[in-house]
């Protein structure tokens, strides 16, 4: 557990080089920012600016070229990448855009998969992931494949999934970006209820407004820079 | 992560294509069918083999009247055989010999009530029932005596048997040879295929004085076509040749710089030969049915690499949830091997129920040993780890977030 008062992510001059055709592009130029455990933000930006960058790096999928992470006091710098797999596993849970379901596995198995990773037991984790389901409304739905789902459904299976082994945080690029409003409101609500619930730190990119609204802070990214980061009372002004 | 998941996952991944599966394992199937096929019949004969040598008798010399040619062919020596019955005894007396028969060989038809039979006769001496090892199935061989006075006695093989008497019991009863009746006084007990492919029941033999007087009515009588000689060991098989030159060359009083009049053959070497290239044929069998394996190995690599490809992204959203690296590479090791093991599974079917076959319909003596199901079943591990090892450390290798950004 995290020392009182301690961040649970602290990034200190976070930089980004992508090699390209015409030579290195940045793509973060020293972002330094902390977040705290049980906090929920919001992420904006204009396309390009690096929203998605930033977060491949706080969710451990990729390394910074410059600067120093420190995760829950670890520097995420130092450790192996079979050390990285296992953070992802235990304490980090992912939503994407495109839902990123394995198209061939029911929606039980799918939940189920991060704990086939962590060494649960195949009826165990059945159960814990029945139960996830049941959580995100879909406890009917759990041996139906993606296919057979809507898009709405598909996103909370992916959230019952970036919560089945009960990780801290939750990060999520763009969750309700390819879902409509009645439905991206129902996804809301679940990451909202999660956080207060059960104290989950989120992180969340968004292009809307009204989706940041949930959020208790919001940090804005412009061309690899924070350019604001307020309270959430401030946006909603 | 546990071991049954890994499986469970493979079998899962394998269950999904189906098709291709199949296909991928075909080559596994096909080639391990094959392996056990060839190894079956290249088995099969090697035993044949081995028995027709342990029948033929061990340790034998076979002299032959006549030379041979250093091209290998018979020098003519017109109707008289080189070799006596004397010869015959003289090289009984050497010190590395056991047995010693002259044999005077020929066919003749038989006759028994309205039956008739051909067959081949063997005018001989009791010592020949000692060189070839035969035994009886019923009554008994003639004797030293019987030969000495020309007796009208025959021993009959067990096919001659059956084709004259059927159930009867044949010791005691008359038949004709080329007219002359003789007694059967026994049955020789069953031998089956000599090496080159005869039936060694399908003979006749009688003693050699008989032969020659009342079958064969040869002019120059005490001659014997070729002497069958047993040595008392097989390291004692070089000593034996020598002293058998040594002493027909004195008998015939061949002078030095002379051509022989006679050939000694070592009739064991001779089988071991038979036998070497009978187990060099079934290693080369082998070894053309493990290319279809190999290629069947190829097969499975060449799905891997596509399979690994087309699920890029799939492995990436298993990394992102906390996969590790060995995860991928096992998962798909897993899938390499299931393929390779169920492709031999299947295959070692196909090749006993092929063996099977073979030896029902084509009658040839087949024979699938333990050791070459185990090998198969090894070889076939070892090609799933070879061939599914490259493909799954390229999906191992793969970055997270490239491998989630592939379409
Ligand atoms: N793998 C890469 N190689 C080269 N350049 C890249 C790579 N990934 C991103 N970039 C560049 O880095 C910049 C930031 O990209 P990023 O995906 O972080 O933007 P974003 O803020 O998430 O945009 P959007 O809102 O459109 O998702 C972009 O200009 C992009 O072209
Ligand atoms: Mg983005």
């Amino acid at each position: 557990m995290t020392t009182p008062g301690a961040p649970l992510i602290e990034v200190e001059n976070l930089e980004k080089d992508y090699p390209t055709g015409a030579g290195v592009f940045q793509a973060l130029h020293g972002v330094s920012l902390r977040i705290a455990e049980g906090e929920f933000v919001a992420i904006m930006g204009a396309s390009g600016s690096g929203k998605s960058t930033f977060m491949n790096l706080l969710g451990c999928l990729d390394r910074p070229t410059r600067g120093s992470y420190h995760l829950d006091g670890q520097d995420v710098g130092r450790l192996s990448s079979d050390q990285l797999a296992a953070l992802r596993n235990r304490e980090i849970g992912f939503v994407f855009q495109g839902f990123n379901l394995l198209p061939k596995l029911t929606a039980l198995d799918n939940v189920a998969l991060p704990l086939m990773y962590a060494g649960m037991g195949r009826e165990a984790r059945r159960r814990q992931a029945q139960a996830m389901l049941e959580r995100v409304g879909l406890g009917e739905r759990s041996h139906h494949t993606p296919l057979q789902l809507s898009g709405g459904q598909q996103q909370r299976v992916a959230i019952a999934r970036a919560l089945a082994t009960r990780p801290r945080i939750i990060f999520a690029d763009e969750p309700t970006g390819n879902l409509d409003s009645e439905t991206s409101r129902q996804v809301m609500d679940l990451f909202s209820q999660f956080n207060r619930e059960e104290g989950i730190t989120l992180v969340l990119v968004t292009h809307e407004a009204d989706i940041a609204a949930y959020a208790r802070r919001c940090i804005r990214f412009q061309d690899g820079r924070v350019i604001e980061d307020v309270a959430q009372a401030e946006v909603a002004a | 992560m546990i071991f049954t998941s890994l499986l469970e996952t493979a079998w899962h991944a394998l269950t999904t294509h189906r098709m291709r599966s199949f296909l991928t394992m075909l080559g596994m199937v096909i080639g391990v069918a094959a392996v056990i096929l060839m190894l079956a019949i290249g088995q099969g004969a090697q035993a044949m083999v081995r028995s027709s040598i342990e029948s033929m008798g061990s340790n034998l010399f076979i002299i032959m009247s006549g030379a041979v040619s250093s091209g290998g062919a018979r020098v003519a020596t017109g109707d008289a055989p080189s070799l006596t019955f004397d010869d015959a005894d003289a090289i009984r007396d050497l010190p590395d010999i056991l047995a010693s028969a002259p044999v005077s060989p020929g066919g003749a038809q038989l006759i028994y009530g309205g039956v008739n039979w051909n067959t081949s006769v063997y005018g001989t001496t009791p010592d020949y029932a000692v060189v070839r090892n035969w035994s009886m199935a019923s009554g008994s061989f003639f004797s030293d005596a019987d030969v000495r006075r020309g007796a009208r006695v025959a021993v009959i093989g067990g096919v001659v048997a059956r084709e004259l008497f059927g159930d009867e019991d044949p010791v005691g009863k008359i038949i004709r040879i080329k007219q002359a009746p003789f007694e059967v006084i026994g049955v020789l007990a069953s031998k089956g295929q000599s090496l080159d492919g005869r039936d060694q029941d399908d003979t006749v033999l009688v003693p050699i004085s008989s032969a020659q007087q009342k079958i064969f009515s040869n002019t120059l009588r005490n001659r014997a076509r070729f002497i069958m000689v047993q040595a008392v060991s097989e390291k004692r098989m070089d000593a034996a040749e020598a002293s058998i030159n040594e002493l027909l060359r004195s008998r015939h009083r061949i002078g030095l710089g002379q051509d022989d009049d006679f050939t000694v053959r070592n009739l064991t070497a001779l089988a071991e030969t038979a036998a070497s290239t009978t187990r060099i044929m079934s290693l080369l069998l082998g070894a053309i049915a493990a290319i279809s394996l190999v290629v069947g190995g190829i097969g499975i690599m060449n799905i891997m690499l596509v399979s690994v490809t087309e699920r890029t992204r799939e492995i990436g959203i298993r990394m992102a949830i906390g996969a590790r690296r060995r995860d991928v590479l096992w998962q798909f090791l897993i899938e390499a091997l299931t393929l390779s093991l169920f492709g031999c599974g299947i295959g070692l079917l196909f090749g006993i129920g092929g063996a099977w076959l073979v030896e029902r319909l084509a009658g040839l003596p087949v024979a699938v040993t333990p050791a070459s199901v185990l090998m198969a079943v090894g070889v076939s591990f070892l090609i799933g780890v070879f061939f599914g090892f490259y493909p799954a450390r390229r999906a191992a290798g793969l970055d997270p977030i490239d491998a989630l950004r592939s379409q």
